[in-house]
């Protein structure tokens, strides 16, 4: 790659498989929570819509701090993990889980959104015409919050491209191993005469980032549109 | 195959208390609305839950609070006709149609996809997305959609409320078409007197969540005092059919032998029709009238005479083309000195019977 050095493009693949995990781990959960929240009342709906959404307000050291400490090695859960083999800390495994708790809200709050545009009186007459809440799901709730869900899931993958706080905490920054594209314009500022690196990786940041919250908004139109039946 | 429902249930503030049996053909369920219609046809689709009762199809039970059956609503096989069509806006109106029988497992619908396109007039919207289509269209794919699922029976909830009168007009039809077609029994949802004369076997009426009267259309629309509606409603259903279109624009009917003479109804010599008479547009004489405008003059007796809270009285006369319902002043019945046994005419202006009064093919 001429117009990347190595340790830019592997920032850059890196970010990429980050992010692609990331949101494809959570989507099928960020589906089901968003559906319970939109459509379920039970006991503690309200701290479930709380835990989810308090990643976006909470400062991302913070976050990154508790994954450290609940998914680090000799964390509660990441003990029992690291026994079958699966590593979080300091893996870019870890920086995808970081990624996916940071971008959750926006992907919970998207499908949300698509969710509550979804007429329920389509969903009592696919009933009446023999579909089980599975099938209803499938046939009739799920095909019109598509475009919903896959803009929930576009502004989750550019969310999780620029994470930094939460990640840089939990997994650190290590060249070819959780060093991603806001962590490597980081140590590239901290470098004399790696102005251009760093500036190469802005401008790639920005153009995904621009690109993700305009296809997630036109996506998102689609959905309201389509669950009105326009 | 009967349709035995009663069922209690408390909406906070309103209370439902209903026990009637829909048997074959059409049952209305008339009343106004807040009557508790829309509940109870909820209740029988598994909509909504009622607190206590039995709801089943003969031997088939719905369900039953003392023995905790309750089946859900996609395995009731109870094709509900909403009052909004609610076609899935993502589904073209081909798949629209067919979604109910891929559930349908095994059991094969009375109708096929060919009959209900043929019978709605559906050939020409298959290939079209619901959004095109008018209200009357959808409610038609509505209908269609419903037969398709293999029913035990339809659940039609006022079907024609959102609808103008051209449309509704359009629809009725094909609910005729449906009674008289097909072998599925109909539970139809009405607050309008109209709709249920020309398409009701049996008619339930509802009053704050009871039923105050149940049986056969006749009657029950010839009792003013049960009618939801009141006593402008009340009037007469009489058998006919079709003897002769005259030139003038006047359709020749006969009913029990006796001439009638309406607007143009479309149909041939010797089609059965059902014509409402309306009590209020039916005057009453003692002698045969002459000179006088209105062509029909039925004579009868007086079967009873009913006299209501303010100024007027329905008389029932029994005519040889059946109950006719005259509504007149209380201080005619006294000066005319209308009794039981009584030998009258009733009167009726052709003019005065509305085509959306008669209804073909019963």
């Amino acid at each position: 790659m001429e117009w990347l050095t190595a340790e830019e493009w592997s920032a850059v693949a890196l970010s990429l498989r980050v992010s692609l995990w990331a949101t494809l781990a959570s989507l099928p959960l960020g589906v089901f929570v968003a559906y319970a929240l939109a459509r379920w009342s039970f006991p503690g709906k309200q701290l479930l819509n709380t835990i989810v959404h308090v990643p976006l307000v909470l400062p991302p050291v913070v976050t990154g701090y508790i994954l450290l400490v609940v998914f680090g090695t000799r964390g509660a859960v990441g003990g029992a993990l690291a026994e079958i083999g699966i590593v979080f800390a300091f893996r870019w495994t870890g920086a995808a889980l970081a990624a996916a708790v940071m971008a959750f809200p926006l992907l919970v709050r998207a499908i949300r959104l698509s969710i509550e545009a979804v007429d329920p009186d389509l969903e009592e007459a696919a009933a009446t015409l023999g579909a089980s809440r599975m099938w209803v799901f499938a046939t009739v709730t799920f095909p019109l919050i598509l475009p919903g869900v896959i803009a929930g899931a576009l502004l989750a993958f550019a969310k999780a491209m620029g994470e930094f706080g939460a990640t840089i905490t939990f997994v650190s920054n290590i060249p070819g191993q959780t060093q991603t594209i806001p962590t490597a314009i980081y140590s590239f500022l901290q470098v004399p005469g790696a102005e251009d690196s760093a500036i190469r990786l802005v401008v790639i940041s920005i153009i995904i980032a621009i690109g993700a919250v305009l296809a997630s908004e036109w996506l998102a139109r689609k959905a309201v549109a389509r669950g009105a039946g326009l | 195959m009967t349709l035995a429902v009663d069922i209690r249930h408390d909406f906070g503030g309103f209370s439902l208390d209903a026990k009637f049996d829909a048997p074959r053909g059409i049952t209305a369920l008339f009343g106004r609305s807040g009557s508790g219609k829309t509940s109870i046809v909820r209740s029988i689709a598994g909509l909504i839950k009622p607190v206590e009762g039995i709801i089943r199809v003969d031997d088939r039970v719905l369900q039953n609070t003392s023995s905790q059956t309750y089946v859900p609503a996609h395995l009731r096989r109870m094709g509900y006709v909403f009052q909004d069509a609610r076609l899935f806006p993502h589904k073209s109106v081909r798949s629209n149609l067919m979604y109910g029988a891929q559930f349908a497992k095994g059991r094969t619908a009375a109708v096929g996809l060919d009959d209900v396109v043929e019978l709605l007039g559906l050939g020409a919207l298959l290939d079209r997305h619901p959004r095109t289509l008018s209200g009357g269209e959808a409610q038609r794919v509505a209908i269609g959609r419903a037969l398709l699922s293999a029913p035990e029976m339809i659940l039609a909830d006022e079907p024609l409320a959102s609808l103008d009168e051209a449309r509704k007009a359009e629809i009725l039809p094909y609910f005729e078409a449906l009674r008289d077609e097909t072998q599925i029994p109909i539970l139809y949802v009405s607050h309008s007197v109209s709709e249920v004369a020309r398409l009701a076997t049996t008619v339930v009426v509802l009053k704050d969540g009871r039923v105050i009267a149940q049986g056969d259309a006749a009657t029950v629309l010839g009792d003013a005092r049960v009618l939801p509606t009141g006593v402008r409603d009340a009037g007469a259903l009489l058998e006919a059919h079709i003897v002769q279109q005259h030139e003038d624009g006047l359709t020749e009917l006969e009913a029990g032998g006796v001439p009638l003479f309406l607007p143009r109804i479309k149909g041939a010599p010797r089609e059965k029709v059902r014509v409402r008479i309306a009590a209020q547009d039916v005057i009453l004489a003692k002698e045969k009238p002459d000179g006088l405008s209105a062509l029909n003059i039925i004579p009868g007796r007086v079967r009873s005479v009913r006299i209501g809270d303010g100024p007027g009285a329905i008389v029932t006369l029994e005519t040889p083309a059946g109950a006719v319902l005259a509504r007149v002043t209380r201080r005619s019945v006294v000066r005319m000195g209308l009794g039981e046994g009584a030998s009258l005419y009733a009167v009726v202006k052709t003019v005065s019977v509305a085509p959306s009064d008669v209804s073909g093919r019963v």
